[in-house]
């Protein structure tokens, strides 16, 4: 607390704001304030009020009570255009850009040209050139958006912020797409942008990200401030038991697990993407009982493809997929599920669950036909009741009941029904993409166990996801993906974030040393 | 792979969110729209010189104040209520069927060539056999839109509505060729009708000296078979889990083709038994053509969307949903004689009821959502992104 005293004025100051929704307090009598010069994270969980918080600042919501302090001066900030106006810049984590114009074009959308209708694209063009060069960002006016890499649009997100002056940087996860290497990278321009007296306003639940990048860290949950801290108060389990509000384990206890017969086994597979792009190409991969594959790698690199022609949904061009010593290259999703394969889609509101189904009709989407359930074509409603509440129980999915309507939940409870369900089928391979995205922590450290759970259990789980924390605590052995290939396999303990992150770029894995 | 379900953006907000509408407001917003819309009305009636008064009084005294005039209402009812119990299966689907009038056509043809064909077969078994030949003559005609739609991606608003056409000239073509009746041959009259069917097949009446048939009691036991298919069974289980989410339920190994055919079938088959019911419950006990649809169907096959909207897409509610519009058929009529008004006002009355009853669905929806708008806009754009907040 006594660093706010120091310094002068912060840039920004946020007293006492509060904003209700009807039935949720999303914001209550929280402050918040920006210095220059630095970088102020604020952490917290789905729902816990940040981007409420930064959305009263960008000037899309209205405060209920409380007060914006811009350098001192109390400002009404009533629309996201006079937020700009006051300095105030958002990095949104989807682009705001338009692919088929060029960056120059792009950063002079919605500015008044100086040359009254004639557009001043050189003037534009060269400012963006200096501030490049400035801040370091490698951003060329001319080249076209589609062009670009997902980094380098972020880095015209910022320059867009920067070519209006914005003193204070709203950055709404921007970690998210990135790789590694391009995190380590724009972390050094933030950094600079923070030292040129730029306040930066960090979003994030990455907890090595945000102990790596903050000056200081806000802690919000239930809209509440749970806590002011700084990197060098606080670590990793200080800041989720922040978050969460009680004692969070970040990777499961792993016991050995004798890992036995391969359960799915993919030989050369090459899988078309939906606009007949080789979305999977000539993938290899084996995974054996009681072991944990984690599949790495920035999405978009073929890992969709992978899991739905394994999952029945998309038939592979070429190649072979073994499920528990049945050949189901070919197999349609019902009787891929028959030999053995359970699958927790990364789309849980697309493909995991019917969201206006209630919670006990999701619990039998998949053996709705079968006894107990169905009878002789009717349903039998005292079946379907007690099997789901009995997996409500055993899942701890937190629901008012389970004639809840399934969309009315949160995302981890409705992640934790579709564990369940899946898990309830005692798969021999378990497939499971995404599990924890957008996920409450105390929800994913419960998903987290499951999965070593079913290791124990002797199952084959493929766990594929972005987050490389995620991969490195929970698997056996970690396959990268790069442009439907598998760059390279490593041991968990032989894994690096260095190695890993390189691999994720497209460079093969070095022969071991 | 969202090839499959292209619904029309409008009618699909409509199926999607008239879900549970068991709670108060839920009643409340569709009876309010059909009292504003009489409300209208009534500016209407005194445009016209008629005491709105006395004219709603006449219409609803005639329709629903004697035996013999709600005789006439339920029996005006029943295609309504089929074909309305019908779009209720569609619509949950997420499958718009346009073709209840095409539908009823080919119920009503399948099942005047069975009586046609086994006029000797005793009641008992024949009035089954017939009413068995509507449904499969809806059933395959809708069936038809439905594999287009599943198997080749053929808007099935288009299709049903081109089957409409098809089914008429078909029907236009048999009455005026093999399915006609002899006697108008032999007396050169060749007016497009059949013969009078086997009495055998007539739905026997059920008031005395009225109009109420057996139609009536079939009526409600195919509504009450639509709500108990939809909602107790495995296969209504997989019919509204198509409607609702096709990729979650191609996920779980539910086939979304073979769905919405047999939504469409469904649906179908229930036009169809209107059909037939048209056919084997009218005075003359013949199927006539005046070279339309309507003529025959009176406009049941579009009128029993606006019958399921009203009802909530739910097949019980659609009870009362086809009395109301039954009734004001009824009622037209006699407004129409004491009100000296043209019966085309009716038509504007029914009219308004459906442009209100389709616009209070905005109501309902801002009401059962209210306060969750907001909210799910801070979170909506969370849940499908990426990790982020």
């Amino acid at each position: 607390m006594s660093l706010q005293s120091e310094n002068g004025t912060p840039m920004l100051q946020m007293r006492g704001i509060t904003k209700r929704f009807p039935g949720v307090l999303a914001s209550d009598n929280v402050d918040f304030d920006v210095r220059a010069g630095e970088v102020h994270t604020l952490l917290g969980e789905n729902g816990a009020g940040k981007s409420t918080l930064m959305k009263i600042l960008y000037g899309l919501y209205r405060q209920d009570e409380g007060e914006i302090l811009l350098h001192g001066k109390r400002v009404d900030l009533t629309s996201p255009a006079h937020a700009i106006a006051h300095g105030i810049g958002m990095i949104h984590q989807h682009f705001m850009l338009v692919p088929t114009l060029t960056v120059a074009e792009n950063v002079s959308l919605g500015l008044q040209s100086t040359r009254g209708i004639f557009s001043d694209l050189k003037t534009v063009s060269k400012r963006i050139i200096e501030l490049s060069r400035a801040f370091g960002l490698h951003v060329h006016p001319d080249e076209h958006v589609w062009q670009l890499s997902v980094g380098e649009r972020q880095r015209v997100e910022i320059i867009k912020a920067l070519y209006r002056d914005a003193s204070i940087l709203i950055l709404d996860e921007p970690t998210a797409v990135l790789t590694p290497s391009e995190v380590d990278d724009i972390f050094l321009i933030f950094r600079k942008l923070a030292d040129d007296g730029r306040g930066l306003v960090f979003i994030s639940h990455k907890l090595k990200e945000v102990l790596d990048l903050s000056d200081r860290i806000t802690v919000l949950r239930h809209g509440r401030v749970t806590g002011y801290t700084t990197p060098a108060q606080s670590d990793r389990h200080d800041l989720a038991q922040l978050m969460v509000g009680r004692a969070v384990k970040l990777a499961p206890d792993k016991e050995d697990v004798e890992s036995g017969d391969p359960l799915l086994t993919i030989e050369d597979l090459y899988v078309e993407g939906d606009r007949g792009r080789q979305a999977v190409q000539g993938l290899s991969l084996e995974v054996k009982s009681g072991e944990i594959l984690g599949i790495a790698g920035i999405s978009g690199n073929g890992q969709r493809e992978l899991a739905e022609a394994i999952a029945g949904l998309r038939r592979p061009r070429s190649g072979k997929i073994v499920v528990a010593g049945h050949d189901t290259t070919l197999s349609g999703p019902r009787q891929i599920r028959e030999m053995g394969l359970s699958y927790v889609p990364e789309e849980r509101m697309k493909d995991g669950a019917v969201g206006e189904f209630d919670v006990k009709e999701n619990m039998i989407l998949l053996n709705h036909s079968k006894t107990p359930f169905c009878k002789n074509g009717f349903l039998n409603f005292k079946a379907i009741k007690s099997y789901s509440e009995k997996l409500v129980k055993e899942y701890a999915v937190k629901t008012p009941d389970i004639d809840t309507m399934t969309k009315n939940l949160s995302g981890g409870n409705i992640q934790k029904l579709i564990m369940a369900r899946e898990l309830a089928a005692k798969p021999k391979v378990l497939l499971a993409s995404q599990p924890t995205r957008g996920v409450d922590i105390g929800a994913a450290e419960y998903i987290h166990e499951r999965i070593s759970q079913e290791r124990q259990r002797g199952t084959a789980t493929v766990v594929i996801s972005e987050d490389l924390d995620e991969v490195m605590a929970l698997s056996d052995r970690i396959a990268v993906m790069f442009d439907g290939k598998v760059m390279g396999i490593v041991d968990q303990k032989d894994a690096t974030r260095e190695s890993i992150g390189l691999m994720m770029t497209g460079e093969q894995q070095q022969s071991a040393a | 792979m969202g090839s499959l379900v292209v619904p029309s953006p409008f009618l699909f907000r409509f199926q999607v969110k008239t879900i549970k509408t068991k709670s108060f407001v839920g009643l409340l917003i569709p009876l309010c729209a059909v009292l504003l819309a009489l409300a209208l009305g009534a500016v209407m009636l005194l445009s016209l010189g008629a005491n709105p008064i006395s004219g709603y009084a006449t219409m609803f005294g005639a329709a629903f104040g004697s035996v013999e005039g709600f005789s006439e209402t339920a029996v005006k009812s029943i295609p309504l209520l089929l074909v309305g119990a019908g779009i209720c299966i569609a619509f949950r689907a997420n499958v718009i069927n346009i073709g209840g009038e095409g539908q009823m056509v080919m119920g009503a043809l399948l099942s005047t060539s069975v009586a046609l064909t086994f006029p000797s077969v005793p009641s008992l078994l024949l009035i089954p056999m017939v009413l068995l030949a509507g449904a499969i003559g809806g059933a395959f005609w809708g069936a038809i839109a439905g594999a287009l739609k599943a198997y080749f991606n053929v808007s099935e608003i288009l299709s049903t509505i081109m089957l409409n056409i098809v089914a008429v000239q078909f029907m236009n073509f048999l009455l005026r060729g093999v399915m006609i009746d002899p006697g108008e041959v032999a007396r050169g009259t060749g007016i497009p009708q059949t013969m009078r069917l086997t009495e055998n097949a007539d739905l026997p009446i059920l008031l005395e000296g009225m109009r109420m048939h057996l139609g009536v009691p079939i009526a409600l036991f195919v509504a009450f078979g639509a709500y108990i298919l939809l909602w107790r069974t495995a296969m209504g289980f997989r019919l509204r889990s198509v409607g609702y989410n096709p990729h979650a339920s191609r996920y779980a190994g539910i086939s979304v083709p073979k769905n919405v055919t047999a939504a469409l079938a469904f649906s179908g088959a229930m036009a169809g038994i209107a059909g037939a019911i048209l056919v084997f419950g009218s005075e003359s006990h013949r199927m006539v053509t005046d070279g339309g649809s309507t003529g025959f169907t009176g406009s049941a096959g579009f009128n029993g969307i606006v019958v399921a909207l009203l009802a909530g897409l739910h097949p019980l509610w659609s009870i009362p949903s086809a009395l109301l519009f039954g009734g004001m058929l009824v009622g037209a009529n006699a407004l129409q004689r004491a009100a000296q008004v043209p019966s085309a006002l009716i038509i504007a009355l029914n009219g308004l009821i459906v442009v209100f009853v389709v616009s209070s669905e905005y109501f309902k929806q801002r009401s059962l959502y209210a306060g969750q708008v907001d909210l799910a806009d801070d979170e909506s754009t969370e849940t499908e992104g990426e990790d982020n907040e």
